[in-house]
């Protein structure tokens, strides 16, 4: 039908059950090839044979009986198989992704748009599922079927196997045509429907925000709109590939009536008998069947194209540079390297040598030439206006960010060099917008160490007078959070991540970015003086 | 902002089935799909009739009849030859144009459900959950249509006309052709949907859950990667994963099981009807041409059947779609306007009158304020203050009437006063309103994230607005300026610069009364400072409630309140009046 495109091949080198797929799909479409023959045969023989009134043939039609059973145990087959290949396939590259997405800095991951990702990790890969259940099972039969037919048509019948053999090309011919055009469109399509589907998202999460303003109802017109784009990009898509299924359709239609007819006009004169007829009939349409289904998947092989490049390129997007990931499981093109144990940081100084950070697509650097030693037990209050670095020193200290330029160091060894989980664990983190996840509120304060019990728990609420407000929330510590921890005002959110910091055995260094500021005291925090 | 009410359940009875109820959101659109189902079932025709006359044909031929008594038949062949893909061509192209519009109709329904219910009445979805509900569920109503209701339709002409035109030829083998079409067209995909309505409503959870821990494996990954419990996230996720694998290779042996009974029903059919057709013709009942025209009408009437195994899995998973739309557009609004709504002043300085305020997030719930009640002057800037929990959010929200009140009043207005009840929700929030709690950066430019407030806004305004922010620098120092895309939820830039473009929006939107909940968040503690300087400065003659926590900063206030468990406790009046 068409060479495989590099991402193809990429896929079916990357899943090796590809492959296989393959190469066992091609085995049973023969079975199945072999089976029509059968079944047209038989067919043909008990109807000519009623025809010229010869007896009456049961054991045949029996024959024919167990023909059509054997090809629906071939049908079932095929199908699980397909399904179980693609179910596992999709797995696969599930896993991978949220395995890079493990791997990837936490600072930039945290400014991806979540809802492209989400969307091509739940729906999006169902594009696979056409492509290895119709796609690629109907790209091997269309290798050998055709043939099997038209070498048993030409057994039996060398004149209608030549017009067979002449029309036949046509359709790959014309499906190569077309099918080049719509890639590139459906790559197109895709982009939108992504795009449209991160618009909801964000339309719908700034929902309140457009009420406020009196907005909503404008917006009702952009969601209106943006779906007429969708409908009239999909359509310029499909004229042009449905164009390609109307030329095959109508080749392979009109091929089978440019074998029966002469077929008919040969009989009329008695130049062939009965049974041959008909099972030229029969067997005619069998021949184009695979081609015909392959042009027909041909849109769904350009949708999965587009899919698996969007998979291999959040694989293949490189590391931030110097960016220290946890250590732990492989996954993605990650390789953890050898690293020295974290010093214990309750005796080991922290220094900052000349340390500068620049974002990229930031013309001013985050950090310039920033020295600083902290020695254990010494609390240290960094202060300064928004936007002056300090969540990048912080972001530095945790091997957020790596510096561009100079050193941090815990006691003698480089902090690139350092088991960063080691470090983190010793170190408490509370961001200025912490992250609530969709989980109950006991295990988000669970997080930090997941063995707590619920009196841990409560403990740690206590400590981050939290436990009120908790204790108010419909369930209590079990209240499943909504998005970002609706629900809860913006203190009580950072109260509950305060309480995830204090749930675990006491922090050596604490460096809270500021919770007390936007956390108004009820009661002292007993934790927070510790803030480094 | 408020704990979020639970789903109300739809009463069950009455209520028309949840499929039949997007399908009624869908039907409007019938006049573009039913071409589009006509053309479908034409071309099914067209194929089973081009291999019916061709049999007949070939039949007629080998009795050896003059050229003349089977050229209609050669001409027939051809002419549905042609038709076949032509018609095809209109069904699918006509199909997908009706679908799309149908389903672009339905979106922007669906979203007109969610406007009333943002933010206090939705329920604590998550956004991975909405993300699925509206793009997922809305495209299954496309899949309801295109994959299930023009298919079924098709194969019902089919089966219809093959049964009959076997029934004309020789009616104890239309009888058996039609019972055993019946069997496959209707038992085997109602096998198929029994079989499969768990696994759908099953996958729809596992989907809604990958998409949840996505979502939270990529915002959360600061906070993750500090507990080195990114792991531990992505081994959920591997779980998820695993799980939606597991059920998907469950649903393949169902799916294929239907398609293989399909071929093992046609093998039976065409069995018995070339028996019967045998029988027939022996018994000089059948004439010789029929003989073979009744088997490969037997053949080609099931051809139509194949989409109907893979439309019934599609119906299982449209159901468990439909139910969850349904549930969105039955959740009542909390907030309704009444039915003559009296009109607020707008030209004076106006000023609000709480008494007595008592608002539930839940009927029989705790009481989330119980009896507040506070004076804004017109032309004042009063400053609460509050614990977090004590209730400032949900009061923002009664004024903003994005909560109802149960008791008490809330009156606006100069010379004259208005019950906000009395007043169209749309109407309060053009003269009340500000920074919200939980205000959203859209994933647009700054200048759009801006203009939001007041669409007709100047280059200068936005300026001055910026400039009274303290946000202008900052715009100026990017490469791009007013035209930096900023991301999703302001991941981009820093807590301050955050606040700074959702107060410069508040100022922008310029409304008479301004409420500003927590301008601060995030701020250090300086810049706080200076910001609500700044604000009460911005808004000096301007009726303003300012909710914060910050202490510092206030001297410039004209009166300082404290909320705590619901009521007001302490008035501070402050030095200056």
């Amino acid at each position: 039908m068409r060479p495989l495109s590099p991402v193809e091949r990429r896929l079916i080198r990357e899943l090796p059950s590809l492959g296989r797929h393959m190469t066992l799909s091609t085995a049973l479409a023969l079975a199945g090839a072999a089976l029509v023959i059968v079944q047209a045969s038989l067919l043909a023989s008990v109807l000519a044979d009623g025809f010229a009134g010869h007896g009456f043939p049961t054991a045949t039609l029996a024959s024919l009986g167990v023909a059509a059973g054997l090809r629906a145990l071939l049908t079932w087959t095929r199908g699980v198989l397909a399904q179980c290949v693609a179910a596992d396939a999709k797995r696969a590259l599930r896993d991978r992704i949220t395995g890079r997405l493990r791997h990837t800095s936490p600072l930039r991951s945290a400014a991806r748009r979540h809802g492209e990702t989400a969307t091509l990790i739940t729906r999006g890969l169902d594009a696979l599922d056409p492509y290895i259940v119709g796609y690629l099972p109907t790209m091997t039969a269309t290798a050998v079927v055709p043939l099997a037919i038209v070498g048993w048509l030409s057994w039996i019948d060398w004149v209608s196997a030549l017009i067979v053999v002449v029309t036949l090309p046509l359709i790959p011919a014309f499906g190569a045509l077309v099918g080049r055009h719509t890639a590139q469109r459906t790559a197109r399509q895709w982009g939108l429907l992504a795009r449209l589907g991160g618009h909801f998202l964000d339309v719908v999460a700034g929902l309140p925000t457009l009420r406020a303003f009196g907005r909503e109802r404008h917006q009702t017109r952009v969601v209106g709109e943006m779906a007429d784009a969708h409908r009239r990009a999909t359509l310029r898509t499909l004229r042009v590939a449905f164009l390609s299924s109307l030329v095959l359709e109508t080749v392979a239609t009109f091929s089978v009536a440019l074998v029966a007819v002469p077929v008919g006009l040969r009989l009329l004169d008695g130049d062939t008998d009965l049974r041959t007829a008909l099972i030229i009939l029969f067997l005619a349409p069998e021949a184009y069947l695979p081609l015909r289904a392959a042009g027909a998947a041909f849109h769904d092989s350009a949708e999965c194209i587009a899919v698996a490049e969007r998979v291999f390129t959040i694989l293949d997007t490189p590391d931030t540079p110097g960016f220290v990931g946890g250590a732990g499981g492989v996954g993605g093109a990650f390789t953890p390297m050898a690293r020295a144990p974290a010093p214990d940081a309750r005796t080991a100084q922290l220094h900052l040598n000349q340390v500068t950070v620049r974002y990229p697509g930031r013309s001013a650097p985050a950090l310039l030439n920033v020295s600083l030693s902290i020695r254990p037990g010494e609390h240290i209050a960094v202060v300064g206006p928004s936007g002056a670095g300090k969540s990048t020193l912080l972001a530095v200290l945790l091997g957020f960010a790596a510096p561009g330029a100079g050193r941090v160091a815990v006691g003698a060894t480089d902090l690139a060099h350092l088991d960063i989980d080691g470090w983190r664990a010793q170190v408490a983190w509370v961001p200025q917008r912490p992250h609530l996840f969709a989980e109950t509120v006991a295990d988000n304060i669970r997080l930090g160490r997941p063995g707590a019990s619920d009196a841990e728990v409560r403990q740690a609420a206590r400590a981050a007078c939290a436990d009120r407000f908790i204790e108010e929330l419909p369930q209590a510590y079990a209240t499943v959070l909504g998005e970002h921890g609706a629900g809860l005002s913006a203190g009580q959110r950072q109260r509950i991540a305060l309480a995830a910091r204090s749930s675990w055995t006491p922090p050596y260094y604490s460096s809270t970015n500021r919770p007390p500021t936007s956390t108004p005291r009820a009661r002292p925090p007993s934790r927070v003086p510790r803030s480094a | 902002m408020t704990p979020c009410s639970k789903v109300t359940t739809p009463a069950h009875g009455p209520e028309p089935h949840p499929t039949v109820r997007l399908l009624r959101h869908l039907l409007p659109y019938w006049r573009r799909l039913l071409p589009a189902a006509l053309a479908s079932a034409g071309s099914d025709l067209a194929a089973a009739a081009l291999m019916a006359t061709a049999a007949w044909l070939i039949t007629r031929a080998a009795e050896q009849p003059p050229l003349a008594s089977v050229s209609i038949a050669i001409v027939a062949v051809r002419a549905l030859a042609l038709g076949r893909g032509v018609l095809r061509y209109t069904d699918r192209l006509l199909g997908h144009d009706g679908v799309l519009r149908a389903v672009a109709g339905f979106r922007t329904r669906v979203y007109e459900a969610l406007v009333p219910l943002a933010p206090a009445g939705t329920p604590a979805f998550r956004s991975g959950d909405l993300l699925t509900r509206l793009v997922d569920d809305v495209d299954c109503a496309q899949d309801l249509l295109l994959r299930v209701l023009i298919p079924v339709a098709a194969a019902c002409a089919v089966a219809a006309t093959a049964t009959t035109t076997a029934a004309v030829l020789l009616p104890q083998a239309g009888v058996l052709l039609g019972l055993i079409l019946i069997v496959a067209g209707l038992f085997v995909p109602c096998l198929v949907l029994t079989l499969s309505r768990r696994a759908g409503r099953e996958e729809k959870a596992v989907r809604a859950e990958l998409a949840i821990l996505t979502v939270d494996a990529i915002q959360g990954a600061p906070d993750l990667a500090a507990y080195g419990a990114r792991g531990r996230a992505e081994e959920r996720s591997h779980q998820a994963s695993a799980r939606l694998a597991a059920l998907e290779r469950q649903r393949a042996l169902t799916t294929s099981l239907a398609s293989a009974v399909v071929l093992l029903l046609q093998g039976g059919a065409l069995v018995g009807v070339t028996w019967l057709a045998l029988r027939a013709h022996t018994g000089g009942a059948l004439p010789a041409v029929h003989l073979t025209v009744l088997p490969v009408l037997a053949l080609v009437s099931f051809d139509s059947l194949t989409p109907l195994p893979s439309a019934a899995r599609c119906l299982a998973e449209v159901r468990a779609s439909a139910r969850r739309l349904a549930d969105l557009l039955d959740t009542p609004p909390p907030v309704t306007d009444p039915p003559t709504p009296a009109l607020l002043p707008t030209d004076e300085p106006l000023g609000v009158d709480i008494t007595n305020l008592r608002v539930r997030h839940r009927p029989g719930g705790a009481p989330a304020l119980d009896g507040v009640s506070l004076r804004l002057p017109p032309g004042r800037r009063v400053v609460l203050l509050g614990a977090s929990g004590s209730g400032k959010s949900t009061l923002i929200a009664a004024l903003m009437r994005f909560v109802p009140y149960e008791a008490g009043s809330i009156r606006v207005g100069g010379r004259e006063t208005r019950e906000l009840s009395e007043c169209a929700a749309s109407d309060v929030r053009r003269v009340i309103t500000g920074v919200t709690q939980d205000a959203h950066v859209f994933h647009a430019t700054i200048r759009a994230n801006l203009v939001l407030a007041r669409p007709e806004a100047t280059d200068a305004e936005l300026c001055a607005v910026a400039r009274r922010a303290r946000l202008l620098d900052w715009i100026e120092s990017l490469p791009n300026r007013w035209d930096t895309l900023l991301s999703g939820d302001g991941a981009t830039m820093s807590g301050g610069q955050r606040q700074r473009l959702l107060l410069a929006r508040a100022l922008l939107a310029d409304p008479p009364i301004l409420v500003l909940d927590e301008p601060t968040d995030g701020l250090d503690p300086e810049t706080a400072a200076a910001v609500l300087a700044d604000i009460l400065d911005a808004t000096r003659g301007r009726t303003t409630l300012l909710v914060t926590h910050a202490r510092s900063g206030l001297t410039a206030a004209d009166q300082v309140l404290t909320l705590d468990g619901g009521r007001i406790r302490t008035v501070t009046q402050p030095a200056t009046t």
